[in-house]
């Protein structure tokens, strides 16, 4: 890992994710606001600094490999690789319309740099967990990395898994528990309670830190520490907002799914924008 | 090309132990084959596997829904995974993700569901299965199997393991009785006819193409002619075959150890309503639990036997149309 990584330039991509994403919606009416923006921030460090990847070559044996288990927050992923140069930026528009690349859920055999179809709770951690073991018996040295959802944690599967990983020292597994603390239907506390999830994967055998989900250093320190573990998978709980750093969103109660128009999108942008300038003068 | 065997009796090999043979033969040659395994490796017995291949074997534990995501990754990744579990597990308790994670997604994994129908006996209702071949039929690009005897089992191994996609066999683990020579071959999607008849054809798979040919000949002494079809694959079904079938004899029982629903009699009616309607009768489970037993009470209990297959011959014969 190196010292020198570029915090600003990070802050930049989480906030080009964010615009791109508020576009996309923008442009289709509605969609999955709350979750993508929770996400953005460990969509950039992953996709800006941490990742070995070739957007040129998106099946390259060789590079990571990352699972959005919560697949309904595919925009927000599908922004980070336009952005990165997978497909071009235009096609971002066409999201959700007949015949595009772009799925409201990540779909593998459709959009180039989607490492895996998801979009049933709860199954991405298996199929994660899937790639790890697959690079294992190639002799990979690849990471796989894989994001679920703190509602999805009420999922069977996602233990299921939890304790596969463990057993079989799967320490080439980096795991983000987006802890957005709402689920479709309101509060997770008020649904069904994550309790300590970090606690919850130590339990299980896995090494285990919570940082600010929207700190991109602290996001990238975790790596750093997830990477240097032997034998057990990690897991990082990122304790972020959902719809954080989206000015319609952010504060609204039901923000799981909007619809959304382009003057609250234009507001939106211009909030981020205007929140950046400290970063970049 | 098939060679009926000449005496039909049980064979001295368990099916379990035909698949474990065929899948380390395809392993030993092919690399990226797998065994995933479920805590039942010693009841479906892939144990010679893991033992041969101590990397290659993945034992997940008791999570059938965990062992299918890890499966569909793994196949991702070139890897030919073979999941094997009770047809219960294989099926039900896991079909949105051999849905999504493995149909849906593109994958290539090949399911194994040990006990089929009422040879899963004394496991008992809660472990029989009547609804697996239905269950998978009904996904989309899905191949579905199910051998009569052990030298098909090993010609459609090597099949599933060169095919991509994904693929359900449904099997029994014990052993069954020989339908086949040794030197017969089967192709995937291509019915097997064992006898040619005129005036009935008794469509059967699995352990019922046994009662099929017993029917036959207790229909032959009574002066019918009976054409005895294996239809193996249930999906893709060999259409031309049943059509041909329905044009020479004019009359059809279907004969499956499943549900008559969405099982053999579905597909069959399907085809014959769509291409050359003809009479056809369906003899299987009629939309019942499975009960604890005997295979020996339970293919009685269920009428699975073959003096019911010719009791719906004679129905099937009387309903052809007068000329």
């Amino acid at each position: 890992m190196k010292n020198d990584v570029n915090i600003n330039k990070l802050k930049r991509f989480a906030a080009d994710i964010r615009i791109e994403t508020i576009k996309m919606f923008a442009t289709a009416g509605y969609g999955h606001i709350g979750g993508s923006m929770s996400i953005a921030d460990v969509l950039a460090v992953l996709y800006g600094e941490v990742m070995r990847i070739d957007p040129i070559n998106p099946d390259w044996e060789d590079r990571d490999r990352f699972v959005l288990s919560k697949g309904h927050s595919g925009p927000g992923l599908y922004a980070a690789l336009a952005l990165k140069g997978y497909f071009p930026i235009e096609e971002l528009k066409t999201l959700n319309k007949g015949g595009t690349k772009l799925p409201s859920h990540c779909d593998r055999l459709r959009t180039p740099g989607i490492d895996m179809t998801t979009g049933s709770l709860g199954q991405g951690v298996s199929t994660a967990i899937g790639l790890a073991v697959g690079s294992r018996l190639k002799g990979l040295d690849s990471y796989t990395y894989l994001v679920i959802g703190d509602g999805e944690m009420q999922e069977g599967q996602v233990w299921e898994g939890a304790g596969f990983a463990a057993h079989h020292k799967l320490d080439n597994l980096i795991a983000f528990v987006d802890h957005n603390k709402k689920q479709l239907d309101g509060p997770v506390e008020d649904i069904c309670r994550s309790f300590d999830i970090q606690g919850k994967f130590e339990s299980f055998g896995w090494h285990g830190q919570t940082v600010k989900g929207y700190d991109v250093r602290e996001i990238y320190e975790a790596i750093c520490i997830a990477k240097k573990q032997r034998g057990r998978p990690a897991m990082i709980v990122l304790d972020t907002v959902k719809g954080k750093g989206c000015s319609f969103a952010e504060f609204a109660d039901f923000n799981h799914y909007m619809v959304i128009n382009d003057e609250m999108a234009a507001d939106a942008i211009r909030v981020i924008e205007e929140s950046l300038k400290p970063v970049e003068e | 090309m098939i060679y009926v065997a000449k005496e039909h009796k049980e064979e001295t090999i368990a099916l379990r132990d035909a698949h474990c043979d065929a899948l380390i033969a395809e392993a030993e040659r092919n690399p990226a084959i797998l065994s995933v395994d479920a805590d039942v490796m010693n009841s479906l017995g892939t144990l010679r596997f893991h033992k041969r291949f101590p990397e290659r074997g993945i034992n997940c534990g008791i999570q059938e829904a965990n062992a299918v995501g890890i499966s569909a990754g793994l196949s991702t990744m070139g890897f030919i995974p073979f999941f094997h579990t009770f047809s219960v597990f294989a099926s039900r308790r896991v079909y949105d993700q051999v849905f999504l994670s493995c149909a849906y997604n593109g994958a290539n994994v090949k399911i194994i569901g040990g006990d089929a129908g009422v040879t899963t006996a004394v496991n008992g209702g809660t472990h029989m299965p009547f609804e697996d071949m239905g269950i998978m039929r009904n996904i989309p690009g899905m191949t579905v199997l199910e051998p009569s005897d052990s030298t098909m089992l090993k010609s459609l191994v090597p099949q599933m393991a060169s095919r991509y996609g994904n693929f359900f066999m449904r099997m029994c683990r014990k052993s069954v009785m020989k339908i086949y020579e040794e030197s017969s071959s089967f192709e995937i999607g291509k019915a097997a006819v064992l006898k040619d008849g005129e005036d009935v054809t008794i469509i059967a798979n699995g352990i019922m193409v046994y009662e099929a040919l017993k029917a036959h000949e207790m229909l032959k002494e009574k002066g019918v002619s009976s054409r005895v079809v294996d239809m193996f694959t249930l999906k893709p079904i060999d259409r031309a075959c049943i059509v041909q079938s329905a044009k020479k004899t004019g009359a059809i029982v279907s004969v499956e150890n499943h549900n008559i629903f969405n099982g053999l009699g579905s597909a069959v009616a399907e085809v014959l309503a769509e291409e050359y309607p003809a009479p056809l009768e369906r003899l299987g489970i009629r939309d019942k639990f499975g009960e604890v037993g005997s295979q020996d009470y339970l293919m009685d209990k269920f009428k699975l036997r073959a003096e019911e297959i010719c009791r719906l011959a004679y129905k099937a014969i009387q309903r052809k149309p007068r000329r």
